[in-house]
């Protein structure tokens, strides 16, 4: 009798679990595909531009702000005490800093995604994806009074602007450079060349940069040295372009020791000697240097990639005010000139060179107008070519994620 | 009925109330992530925005079997895992044998203690470790030089080496107690019976041991197999499944994708287990 009874209740209980999993299904079953349809334009990437109003007045501070930034755009002085521009705004603006991190553009999408912080330093490969899934919200730029010292260049670009409406204030921009042990590397390198040699006899201990968007740096070697494959501009690649850097990055693969995202790996590696030439930023090169690590770098012949960063704000931020605060005070001049010269970039800000260590401006070519366009800034790649063709489709970035996956093998 | 069966009631409460906290996590808490992870893998997603788009499809597997790449890091992976749990295997046989058999009852109980002292520490701490002793200027390139070789490098003996490292605690202690079970009388029987240690390992021992072993390797490969970190810190270029599923979601935004590449391992454990089950090994965990 008792058996039964216990038997029938499982069966029952089961019944029931089943039923209830069957109505979640139902739940969240198949829903219209035109989610977006409501609301938002069409921008000129082919993407739709979600609605969001932008804040029109400032009120007080509400007296905390959480940053994601790349790793040196935030120091509060923890890493360097001398190396400190967060400690000043908490103490004029009364809003305590919270810094988080990041090693990629895809993660900084990710993180902004869970909603938990109010400004984010994109990039232009993150930018129009966070535009694009109304992460981030339209900028007035009448409320952030150092917008006006910004170089008129970095103004209302395709990474940082839609439809002519700024996401974001112009922070500095600069140039990915080709890092290399001087003891070991000789003669030094000259040319992305290094790095794309099959016959390296460095094979083993070449590191590049583990994101898809480094298929932009093959792109851009291409682009100097097969003018046949026709590419214009490192993202804007059509179906064969794409291929054809595939095909090298898979020959690279073949020399590659390991491909790094966290730069404290590459930092070890190149000390250790695991890696000794590859794909680097000048930050790393002079934290690498402080340890005493031989490396130099160099902007290669061929050009190279680079970003030009933006400040952006979250659509769903508690602290609007100290948000718009945090924008103003990273573009002053003496913030730029800090961030510029600790991470080895141009700054935005035309006065924050006159601050700055002398020669460091000319060192970097800050607002030199015709060296910036020399630099391929990373852009998020979308089926509109972003160089003008309009006979061919290109690549987005999920075609090169995936063809990243197919290059790691 | 109360009448007849007067402590059927309390003890039908008292049992509920212990076992239905715990019954809820496991169907809320755990089957409803599997759940959930299972119907994500059918949608699809908008790939600029990263909107998931609730449209029921099967284009995700039909990429997954399609493209030759998933097949290759799935093989790779199945390949780690399985080299790792025979290397665990192999090394887990002698220290159960030693631990269970001949060590006094002292020193059974101190080595016990040293098998379980490097679940202590972090997994990334051993991790980096290994990534240090596999450098090139490493203590395994020192040692290795004099006799004109080199350190393997990063890569993948360099993951299975430190994937069987880290797991091999819950190889051994399985097999220990597998062993502990086993009657020293039966080894003494089987000697004075006239029986080689080759014999009585393959016709005692080893009967005993092959369903413990299965239990530890329950461990070994499900860990393996699920596996992101140690490859990421020690395994150069190479990608498992478990890096898959954590570009696909971090790099390409694509949570519907990552969840169909996750089921593979699933699968592959339910599989095993129920290939495991019928050894009798689950009777063993």
């Amino acid at each position: 009798m008792t058996t039964h009874h216990t038997r029938r209740g499982f069966r029952v209980a089961g019944l029931a679990s089943a039923s209830a999993l069957l109505l979640v299904l139902a739940a969240c079953g198949t829903q219209s595909a035109d989610t977006n349809s409501g609301g938002g334009d069409k921008a000129s990437g082919g993407f739709t531009v979600p609605d969001l109003p932008m804040a029109e007045s400032l009120g007080e501070n509400e007296g905390s702000l959480s940053v994601l930034a790349w790793p040196g755009y935030a120091e509060d002085g923890s890493t360097d005490p001398s190396v400190d521009w967060v400690t000043p705004f908490e103490q004029s603006t009364g809003c305590d800093v919270t810094v988080k991190t990041f090693a990629t553009s895809d993660e900084a999408v990710q993180l902004m995604k869970s909603g938990q912080y109010d400004v984010v330093s994109a990039s232009g490969d993150a930018s129009l994806r966070l535009i694009a899934s109304g992460e981030v919200e339209p900028v007035n730029t009448d409320l952030v009074s150092n917008y006006a010292d910004v170089w008129g260049f970095l103004k209302d670009r395709s990474w940082n602007s839609v439809n002519g409406h700024m996401y974001g204030i112009p922070h500095g921009y600069g140039a990915n450079l080709l890092m290399w042990r001087t003891d070991i590397v000789k003669p030094a390198p000259t040319s992305w060349g290094a790095v794309f040699d099959e016959n390296s006899p460095y094979a083993g201990k070449i590191t590049a940069y583990d994101s898809p968007i480094y298929i932009a740096d093959a792109a851009l070697y291409l682009m100097k040295t097969q003018p046949d494959l026709g590419i214009k501009d490192p993202y804007a690649l059509d179906a064969d372009q794409l291929a054809a850097a595939v095909d090298l990055l898979k020959k690279q693969k073949t020399v590659i020791g390991e491909y790094w995202s966290d730069y404290t790996k590459e930092m070890g590696a190149f000390k250790s000697g695991d890696s000794v030439l590859g794909t680097s930023w000048q930050i790393i090169a002079n934290l690498a240097q402080g340890e005493g690590t031989k490396v130099d770098v160099t902007l290669p012949v061929e050009g190279s990639t680079g970003w030009s960063d933006t400040w952006m704000v979250s659509s769903k931020t508690q602290h609007r005010n100290c948000a718009y605060a945090w924008l103003n005070h990273i573009i002053s001049p003496e913030a730029n000139d800090a961030v510029a010269e600790w991470f080895g970039e141009a700054p935005a800000n035309a006065k924050a060179c006159d601050i700055a260590t002398k020669g460091f401006c000319e060192t970097f070519h800050a607002g030199d107008e015709s060296y910036a366009n020399q630099l391929y800034y990373w852009n998020t790649p979308v089926e509109q070519c972003l160089d003008g063709r309009t006979d061919v489709k290109c690549t987005t970035y999920a075609d090169w994620t995936q063809a990243w996956t197919e290059i790691k093998g | 009925m109360s009448k007849r069966h007067p402590r059927l009631r309390p003890q039908w409460m008292s049992l509920s109330v212990l076992l239905g906290p715990p019954m809820l996590w496991l169907g809320v808490a755990y089957l409803g992530a599997l759940a959930t992870l299972f119907i994500t893998a059918f949608w699809s997603v908008e790939t600029l925005s990263g909107t998931i788009l609730r449209v029921w499809n099967l284009d995700n597997f039909r990429t997954l079997f399609t493209t030759e790449v998933y097949r290759t890091i799935t093989v790779r992976t199945l390949l780690i895992a399985a080299s790792v749990t025979v290397l665990d295997a192999v090394l887990a046989f002698p220290i159960a044998f030693y631990m269970a058999k001949i060590a006094s009852p002292r020193a059974q109980k101190l080595l016990v203690i040293a098998v379980l002292t490097p679940l202590w520490a972090s997994y990334l701490v051993k991790a980096y470790a290994w990534r240090a002793m596999f450098s090139a200027s490493g203590p395994i390139a020192w040692i290795a030089d004099p006799f004109g070789l080199s350190s393997p490098g990063y890569g993948l003996p360099a993951t299975v080496i430190t994937l069987a490292y880290l797991w091999l605690p819950y190889m051994i202690l399985p097999m220990y107690a597998g062993l502990e079970r086993l009657p020293d009388s039966l080894l003494e029987a089987s000697a004075d019976l006239g029986a080689g240690a080759g014999h009585t390992l393959r016709r005692v021992v080893l009967p005993v041991l092959f369903p413990a072993a299965v239990a530890g390797s329950i461990f070994t490969f499900s860990l393996t197999l699920g596996d992101y970190i140690a490859v990421k810190i020690v395994g150069g270029t190479t990608q498992m499944l478990g890096n898959l599923v954590y570009d696909t979601f971090l790099t390409a935004n694509n949570m519907p994708f990552a969840a169909a590449v996750s089921l593979i391992p699933v699968a592959v454990m339910l599989v095993y287990l129920l290939a495991v089950r019928r050894t009798g090994a689950l009777e063993n965990l």
